[in-house]
């Protein structure tokens, strides 16, 4: 299990919230998402062996939001 | 896809520019050129190009199962585009684009204050290779156990324990104390806060998120978004609306066959400012508390203490600063600033809480020490005694004097008695067997509590309790002090916890304020927890608001901004709700047109980030101090 934190430009619709937890939660192996809609950051726990950060960034990029930077910190 | 995506998301102003400018000219086009058949293809441009990100949006939720506003105008444009009335259609995309670039910029405003706590987190720090060489590397690559070299006015990159040198660090972004404090090796250091001068190497314990200073931001960033129930209801309300008002638009087309109408609803039925009043305003708000050391957790948190009618207080560390001061001092003879003077010597051989008060306090008036000191031994629980061939001190507790048979005077117990009676600690000091001095000891008052205490009931809060494990004695000592309304003493942490519960019975709403280690129960049990003291990991875990700073000026404002946080949100949430009626009223009369009805719901939104944004300016109430005085007295 890893704690994934994905950092976004500006979030401004709070539609665009709801749009980013849905898409990220329904991918395979992601538990806990988090959208913090102020500080523009998604946060989740992804089991490693299913999906990846990069993966999660590349589905909020599909649905056009730039990621700006990710973190990954492994957790026991 | 994505590609566009994101080119439509970054170049979504320019686009709006070009809609403004092509409305214009079609503008121009009609009015002074009279050449229609321009006008109209400008017109269709414009819809055009406005239509392509908002159905870009529309679409990409609708993937996610999500009905947002998006598609509510998409739908509305290109209705309006079938019947051919382009003007509107322009005129629509263009309002909802603008209003969400300035929805943007206003947004921005109220994150303000947390974007510019979450610049001042390290970004880099000069880490120590094993050969001594340092190089400079992203915090987010440093582990624990990494040394890292902080030079004078820099930051301090990591939690950590310095190992090397010394230094003033600067902890007001962690203690909201901006006096320098003195640190060297061994002592604990704070990622966020400053060096005023020294070089340190310090050994990381923590890193980035695990730090004080990044829990502090975490637990703001999230508070802004854990909202209040009022948002909470809203939030639900809009994803059932929003669906609604499509279907509504649908009925509208079936049952009056009238296409343009059915379309004027959807636009006029976008949620609008009602989906973005209520959470402004707790952004702002939390935002305002947190610039001035004021940590809420989250709309809750903010509503709840809104809503405190009793404050239930710690004594030891929450009224008082849990530092030793002296209270007064009694000199029987008539070289008092000699035995003072001789007295903080004796005192700053010992590292004792009650003489390190004695040593500031003498040195305070002034004094500086003369004679020349006998060697002191140390007597267990009774105090110092020295001697030479000059003279034979006596530093300490009555015991001691007892134990060494030094008389006691009437006068002399008088005073000693006095001081006792006040819940002081006293210090004696006889010299050849003569008592000399009776000085008493005891815990500080915190310069602000009366003037905050006073505040807060200004405020509206109607009782204020004071729950203390002291003796009897030196509670109500503190309490005559202080507007404070009842006084329970010798209590144990259980003890507090049954009277929160017992005042809860009795309908009040409860804050309690603790310094959120040995009061953690009764912060929990509280209605509202608030952490008053350092920033703790402690504090930060039990308490629903944290005062970094420990003052109660800072107590005051957290409890006027929370009130006027839930104030606010009602405002906009009357707003909200006001224009969708008069909307729907204008558009019953027949004065609202799908253009119109756009323009008034963009007004309508950025009125409530306007209002909310009156929270951010809210500073903390400077006191009258004259006042004060007078409603104490």
């Amino acid at each position: 299990m890893a704690k994934v934190i994905l950092q976004l430009g500006e979030l401004t619709c709070p539609s665009c919230m709801t749009k980013i937890q849905k898409a990220v939660q329904n991918q395979d192996g992601v538990s806990n998402v988090k959208v913090l809609f102020n500080a523009g950051k998604v946060r989740a726990d992804i089991d490693e062996s299913k999906t990846s950060a990069d993966k999660l960034s590349e589905v909020i990029t599909d649905l056009g939001y730039e990621v700006l930077k990710t973190k990954v910190k492994e957790i026991a | 896809m994505t590609k566009l995506n994101i080119w439509i998301s970054k170049h979504q102003n320019q686009m709006t520019v070009t809609i403004a400018i092509l409305i214009a000219i079609s503008l121009i086009s009609k009015f002074l050129l009279h050449f229609e058949i321009a006008a109209t293809i400008f017109m269709i441009a414009a819809s055009i190009i406005g239509a392509i990100p908002i159905a870009l949006h529309a679409f990409t939720a609708l993937q996610n199962k999500v009905i947002s506003i998006e598609l509510l105008v998409t739908i509305a444009v290109i209705g309006a585009f079938i019947i051919g009335e382009f003007e509107e259609s322009a005129v629509v995309t263009f309002l909802f684009l603008f209003g969400n670039y300035l929805e943007q910029k206003t947004l921005e405003k109220t994150r303000s204050s947390v974007k510019s706590l979450t610049k001042m987190a390290p970004t880099t720090a000069e880490l120590v290779n094993e050969d001594g060489q340092t190089e400079t590397v992203d915090v987010d690559d440093l582990d624990e156990g990494d040394h890292v070299l902080v030079k004078p006015g820099g930051q301090i990159p990591v939690d950590g324990k310095i190992i090397d040198g010394t230094g003033y660090m600067n902890e007001a972004s962690i203690t909201g104390e901006s006096t320098p404090v003195k640190k060297g090796i061994g002592d604990k250091v704070f990622a966020g806060s400053l060096t005023d001068n020294g070089t340190i190497t310090v050994e990381t314990t923590s890193v980035g998120e695990d730090t004080t200073f990044g829990k502090i931001i975490e637990l703001v960033e999230e508070a802004q978004d854990s909202q209040s129930p009022a948002a909470r209801f809203i939030d639900k309300f809009a994803t059932y609306y929003t669906p609604a008002v499509l279907i509504i638009g649908i009925l509208v087309w079936i049952f009056t066959q009238d296409f343009p109408l059915a379309i004027t609803v959807l636009v006029l039925g976008c949620p609008g400012a009602l989906v973005i009043g209520a959470p402004v305003s707790n952004v702002a708000g939390i935002g305002n508390g947190a610039k001035n050391g004021i940590l809420m957790k989250g709309g809750n948190a903010v509503n709840s203490f809104a809503h405190v009618d009793t404050l239930v207080l710690d004594k030891t560390g929450t009224l008082t600063t849990g530092k030793m001061s002296v209270t007064d001092v009694d000199n029987f003879g008539n070289d008092k600033d000699e035995m003072l003077s001789l007295l903080s010597a004796v005192e700053k051989t010992s590292d004792h809480p009650l003489g390190q008060a004695i040593v500031n306090y003498v040195k305070d008036l002034g004094i500086t020490e003369t004679k020349k000191l006998p060697e002191l031994d140390t007597v267990k629980g009774q105090g110092l005694v020295g001697q030479n061939d000059q003279f034979k001190i006596l530093v300490g507790n009555e015991r001691l004097m007892k134990n060494n048979d030094v008389q006691v005077s009437a006068t002399q117990r008088k005073a000693i008695n006095s001081r006792m009676n006040d819940g002081d600690s006293v210090v004696l000091m006889a010299v050849d067997q003569e008592l000399r001095l009776v000085v008493g000891v005891n815990d500080q008052l915190r310069s602000d509590a009366k003037e905050g205490l006073q505040a807060l009931k200004d405020a509206g809060l109607k009782r204020i309790v004071m729950l203390t494990g002291d003796n009897k004695v030196a509670a109500q000592r503190v309490a005559e002090r202080l507007p404070i309304d009842e006084v329970h003493a010798e209590l144990l942490p259980e003890d507090k916890v049954e009277y929160v519960k017992k005042f809860q019975e009795q309908g009040s709403t409860v804050a309690f304020v603790g310094d959120g280690i040995n009061d953690s129960p009764s912060l929990a049990t509280a209605d509202i927890g608030i952490g008053m003291g350092t920033g703790t990991d402690v504090a930060i875990e039990t308490s629903d608001i944290i005062l970094v700073k420990s003052s109660f000026d800072a107590l005051a404002h957290a409890y006027v901004l929370a009130k006027k946080t839930v104030a606010n949100t009602k405002e906009n949430i009357i707003i909200a709700v006001g224009t969708v009626a008069l909307l729907l009223l204008g558009l019953i009369v027949g004065i609202i047109h799908m253009g119109s009805g756009m323009f008034v719901h963009e007004v309508s939104i950025l009125v409530v980030i306007f209002n909310a944004m009156r929270l951010i300016r809210n500073k903390p109430a400077k006191l009258d101090t004259d006042q004060v005085l007078k409603t104490a007295n």
